[in-house]
């Protein structure tokens, strides 16, 4: 019986020649991340195992993110706490506010994941290194613990869905939209457990930052994680990138999938998550007149430049309708300084949204445009769950950065196209 | 190793949004995170847990995020156990890692209402519904893991290892 990617990464770092579905390994670790929310525990953790210095001082990564720039004295606490682990282990990728970005923007850019490689990190989005042909996981503090001080993890071994995408998207439709409809078509528990591989002449129809959108949301639909075939697409983004070696991992030609879907990239509408789970998906066009109060554009979902791009694309020479608030956080320093340089942030300026430094802030409803009573917001974000944003009664509307553009003109969830003919 | 208590009785997809808010998560203390633990979907939860008690609910329990804090609230809470058809993975994890006991058990689930007195036999693997008169098989956890719950969590279980080093 073959294996799948993940499979292979997992036997490869196990020290095993094959591994099968259900099988429990001990496997090395290339990189072991976490942020200000989850350091704090992973740390009192560590020093509790009586652990006094960290595996590999160039494979742990701390990122200041969640609540920074510090929302408040406890956060500020958090923070301290971990800048001064960091500089007392000399972890060499430390990230604190001026250097920092939302984690999973940052560590692609930084090159210090890429394929092949086995990641860890304590947040639930850290399966968005899939996108580069890594296995990566959410794990929680304890795990993140341990994995710094022993850079080891245990894993169950995952049996896989397989997706297969064919065609080329249409119009708007991006990464968002094609993972918002698989999500929608398997549920947020339908890969519960499993990865999701991707692969297919499709892929090529896609780009990086989509691909990251895309393995981001896996866990959404309940996966270990998402990981993509390693294409040239992908070798592009590893030579720029990457510091140091990698290997791009293929499925065995018999390598036995849970089950498989095809799906065809050019029949996807853009689609939107409604209130309060990321499966309750409807296409633009069933989506209805919803009026909203806010916008978000960012995140480590949609937080890259190809997505400011897209928003600016629609946000240029238009303004934002009156009576909604349109908040836009760059993944990233670089992100951020590359879309002032190409003009987009004073586009984004003169239309009337606000521009953020980047932090996790609003996604989670920690700071920086948390939500009211009744307010509904179309946001690019990875999760509508209830009170995410803010206020119990509160609601939010998941979906690509043109849909998020198009709907900040007009005040309600709104088809990029209609607005663009509308003008 | 056995508990007792009154059963909280959720649905699908409680996600750890709900178990512990993100605005709560600029501490880690238990206590703290503790007192706001469900309370975006059952504001009195807080009010009604007494020490030993139960959760119970159906697919995909402690969805979401990764945090610990959803595993360490509900532990910290007084919650002896928590039985559900199916847990997110993260979830799973995190609960074994911090000595939460967890069982996925769908008959039981299906078996069991709010307000029900329910007793759990971990080393037995047998779940007893005291208010219906009722008896449920969970699927026992494996050796390694039992070490793991044995020693209180992960971390008690590394330290070990590392004095045995």
């Amino acid at each position: 019986m073959g294996m799948t990617m993940t499979q292979k990464i997992l036997a490869a770092h196990a020290g095993l020649d094959k591994v099968e579905p259900g099988q429990l390994v001990e496997a090395d670790l290339d990189l072991v991340l976490g942020n200000d929310i989850t350091a704090p525990v992973a740390i009192r953790e560590f020093q509790k195992m009586g652990a006094n210095k960290v595996y590999d001082k160039s494979k742990v990564a701390l990122v200041l993110d969640h609540f920074t720039p510090n929302k408040d004295i406890k956060a500020a606490e958090q923070c301290r706490f971990v800048r001064e682990f960091a500089q007392r282990m000399g972890v060499e990728n430390f990230f604190d506010v001026g250097e920092m970005g939302i984690e999973h923007c940052l560590l692609p850019e930084k090159g210090l994941v890429g394929p092949g490689d086995l990641v860890i990190g304590a947040d639930s989005h850290t399966c968005t290194y899939g996108a580069l042909g890594a296995f990566s996981t959410g794990v929680g503090s304890t795990d993140m613990g341990a994995g710094m001080a022993t850079g080891k993890c245990w894993f169950k071994v995952p049996t896989a869905i397989k997706f297969v995408l064919r065609g080329k998207p249409s119009g708007w439709v991006s990464g968002k939209d094609i993972i918002l409809h698989i999500i929608g078509m398997i549920g947020v528990d339908g890969a519960l457990y499993k990865s999701m591989e991707f692969m297919g002449e499709g892929l090529q129809n896609i780009s990086m930052d989509g691909r990251f959108t895309m393995a981001n949301m896996a866990i959404e639909a309940g996966a270990k994680n998402g990981i993509f075939m390693v294409d040239e697409k992908t070798m592009e983004y590893a030579r720029a990138h990457s510091k140091k070696p990698w290997k791009a991992y293929e499925p065995d030609d018999d390598a036995v999938y849970d089950e498989a879907y095809e799906i065809d990239l050019s029949k996807i509408r853009p689609t939107i998550a409604f209130p309060h789970l990321p499966d309750n998906t409807r296409t633009i066009d069933e989506a209805g007149d919803v009026e909203i109060h806010q916008v978000v554009i960012g995140s480590c979902t949609n937080g890259r430049l190809e997505d400011l791009r897209v928003a600016a694309k629609i946000l240029k020479g238009r303004k934002v309708r009156r009576g909604v608030r349109v908040i836009i956080f760059p993944g990233t320093q670089k992100v951020y300084l590359d879309a002032l340089k190409e003009g987009l942030i004073e586009q984004f300026i003169e239309a009337g949204a606000v521009v953020s430094t980047p932090t996790c802030g609003p996604c989670l409803g920690g700071h920086m445009g948390i939500l009211g009573k009744g307010e509904r917001a179309v946001s690019t974000t990875n999760r509508n769950f209830v009170g995410r944003m803010g206020h119990t009664e509160s609601e939010v509307y998941l979906a690509s950065p043109a849909v998020a553009a198009a709907s900040a003109v007009t005040g309600r969830i709104t088809d990029p196209d209609t607005l663009l003919k509308a003008d | 190793m056995k508990v007792k208590g009154k059963v909280f009785r959720y649905q699908n997809n409680v996600d750890t949004d709900v178990i512990i808010p993100a605005r709560y998560l600029n501490t880690s203390d238990p206590k703290e995170l503790a007192a706001h633990c469900m309370e975006d979907i059952d504001p009195d939860f807080v009010k009604n847990v007494k020490p030993g008690d139960i959760i119970v609910a159906d697919r995909n329990f402690g969805c979401g995020s990764s945090r610990e804090h959803a595993p360490i609230a509900i532990k910290a809470s007084g919650i002896s156990c928590v039985i559900a058809s199916t847990f997110a993975r993260i979830f799973y994890r995190n609960a074994i890692n911090i000595g939460l006991p967890i069982l996925e058990c769908e008959q039981a689930v299906k078996g069991i209402e709010a307000g029900d007195e329910v007793e759990v036999d971990f080393d037995a693997g047998i779940i007893r519904n005291l208010t219906k008169g009722t008896a449920f098989k969970a699927r026992p956890f494996p050796e390694f893991m039992k070490k793991i719950m044995a020693a209180d969590g992960l971390v008690n279980y590394i330290r070990d290892k590392y004095k045995d080093n």
